[in-house]
């Protein structure tokens, strides 16, 4: 069981918990504001972008060369970016905190 | 002031669905009311060809939003449940459960479905389907698993064919795809592309036919022999259908809106008649940055629709403005592309390795669309190049020694 938490661009915080999937899902499912998912999951629309708290990246690792490519020329990018739809959800990641981005 | 207004959305996918969500957002505090014929929770049809073909998992995983997320957003679903008739004068719709249920806008979200070619004997082929719902898939798999032999001949060399097959090849199934054309993806993509993706397929074991035009289907003992008009057959236990489709426009001609190619809408997505919008692969739309009318099959112009369209309900002003992208995935592929090829009049390919390159369409020194395989930042620098309007130094971009970054690309 791991508790992510969300921060949406509203300052909404939104703790939830799960054991499989991916984080995209999650949100989706929980209708986190931001976190629209619109390619189901397969990194090839950008809508599930969030930061990790810098503190938290040990947690998620950082951003592999595909999520990279596709925020590379996104205006919000940042070291601490991730598609979330590529994070799935186990208990490495138990207590992190995404903002979810612009 | 929408408080006690109906809107009403027939058809609950990937318009449907978005719309529904983005008028909530937009501020409408009306009911909504999502009707679609298809029994299940809306679900991502993308992944039916690609990874929910080959998975064990339900449909469930793949749903557009949770159960909970349509009760929190106050949207209500009917589902199983057709629209029969439209009465525009009564703002009426009658269902196939008997029920009437009223409007003050009402949005058609019908989208497409599969075309069945008039083929001699394929009313009567065993174990034939083509593969546009949850329950196409449900049935494909079922057919493989309990047929006498794996032999599966997908009808069509598009991308749902396409993937379709390579799905299927990884389920243990023998697959051939027919194509009626000299070659696959000749309406979507250059030559370099279909020769690509042959050379895939047959690299995966899967044979892709061209210039097999079907001509009948003879079917004994649960096992269909396909005929093509060169006198060639190929036995299948399962036949995948996947042809193209047509659009869902009955309802709104028996209302008489403006048809043409699909359901005529503005830059709003407003139809001809005020109260009626139409929104997703079901619409014809002006788009402005290719200057013209166009129909769209894909998840990014049922989502960026859905959004305008609620955002015009609600008083704003949004204009449809989108370059259009879409993705493919095949095997260790991923395609993703951007804008509309159309009109082309050279081809540049850039090469980072035998599985890495993408392919740059032009009319003269315009960008009008990318094919990118493995390689997103291809996809990334195309989309900004082509919004952009910029014009690119083409010897540079064919050039792999150059740094792959816009600044780089661009004609000083
Ligand atoms: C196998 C497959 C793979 C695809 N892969 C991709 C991809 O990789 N990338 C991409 O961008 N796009 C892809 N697409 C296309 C994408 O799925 C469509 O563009 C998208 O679903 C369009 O959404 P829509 O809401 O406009 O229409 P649809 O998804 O067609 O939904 C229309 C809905 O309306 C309902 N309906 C119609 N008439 C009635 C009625 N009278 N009463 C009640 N309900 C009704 C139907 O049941 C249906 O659920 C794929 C499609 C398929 C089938
Ligand atoms: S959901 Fe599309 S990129 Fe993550």
């Amino acid at each position: 069981m791991a508790k992510i938490t969300f921060i949406t661009s509203d300052n909404e915080k939104i703790e939830l918990e799960a054991t499989s999937g991916s984080v995209m899902q999650l949100a989706v499912d929980n209708g986190v504001q931001g976190i629209d998912g619109d390619c189901g999951g397969v990194c090839s629309c950008a809508t599930c972008h969030v930061h990790v708290l810098p503190e938290h990246v040990s947690k998620t690792g950082t951003a592999s060369e595909i999520e990279q490519d596709m925020l590379e020329l996104d205006d919000n990018v940042s070291e601490y970016s991730r598609l979330c739809c590529q994070l799935d959800v186990s208990d490495a990641l138990d207590g992190v905190v995404l903002q979810v981005a612009k | 002031m929408s408080a006690n207004k109906t809107c009403v959305v027939i058809g609950a996918s990937h318009g449907g669905v978005n719309f529904g969500t983005a008028l909530r957002k937009e501020g409408w505090e009306g009911k909504i009311i999502l009707i679609d014929k298809d029994p299940e929770i809306p679900y991502h049809r993308p992944p039916l060809s690609k990874a929910y073909l080959t998975s064990p998992l339900g449909i469930e995983a793949y749903q557009l939003k949770s159960k909970e997320s349509y009760v929190k957003d106050s949207i209500q679903l009917k589902l199983g449940v057709s629209v029969n008739s439209i009465d525009k004068e009564k703002q009426e719709l009658t269902l196939s459960d008997g029920s009437v249920q009223s409007y003050d806008i009402l949005v058609m979200a019908t989208g497409a479905r599969p075309i069945i070619p008039p083929i001699k004997g394929i009313k009567t082929a065993t174990n034939l389907y083509p593969l546009r719902t949850a329950k196409d898939v449900e049935n494909i798999q079922t057919a493989l698993l309990n047929a006498s032999t794996k032999d599966v001949v997908v009808i069509g060399g598009g991308y749902i064919g396409l993937e379709t097959a390579a799905s299927l090849k990884k389920m243990g199934a023998e697959v051939t795809v027919l194509e009626r054309e000299e070659r696959i993806l000749a309406r979507v993509t250059a030559p370099e592309m279909s020769t690509f993706f042959e050379e895939l397929h047959s690299s995966n074991n899967v044979s892709v036919l061209t210039t097999k035009n079907v001509v009948a289907i003879e079917t004994e003992n649960g096992i269909n022999t396909v005929v093509c008009a060169d006198g060639t057959s190929y036995k299948a236990s399962v036949i995948v259908v996947g042809v193209g489709i047509l659009v869902n426009t009955e309802l709104a001609s028996s209302i008489g809106l403006t048809l043409e190619n699909g359901i005529k809408v503005d830059e709003t997505a407003k139809t001809s008649n005020a109260t009626i919008y139409a929104i997703g692969d079901c619409s014809y739309h002006f788009n402005p940055h290719y200057n013209r009318y166009i129909r769209l099959e894909s998840v990014q112009n049922a989502v960026d629709q859905a959004k305008v369209a609620a955002a015009a309900i609600c008083g704003k002003k949004t204009v449809y403005n989108t370059i259009p992208w879409f993705w493919s995935d095949q095997y260790n592929v991923k395609l993703q592309m951007v804008g509309l090829s159309q009109g082309y009049n050279q081809v540049l390919m850039r090469k980072e390795e035998d599985l890495k390159f993408s392919i740059w369409y032009f009319k003269d020194e315009t960008l009008l669309a990318v094919d990118a395989v493995n390689n997103a930042k291809a996809y990334v620098v195309g989309t900004k190049f082509i919004k952009e309007n910029a014009t690119i130094d083409k010897e540079k971009l064919v050039d792999t020694s150059v740094v792959f970054k816009p600044a780089e690309l661009l004609k000083s």
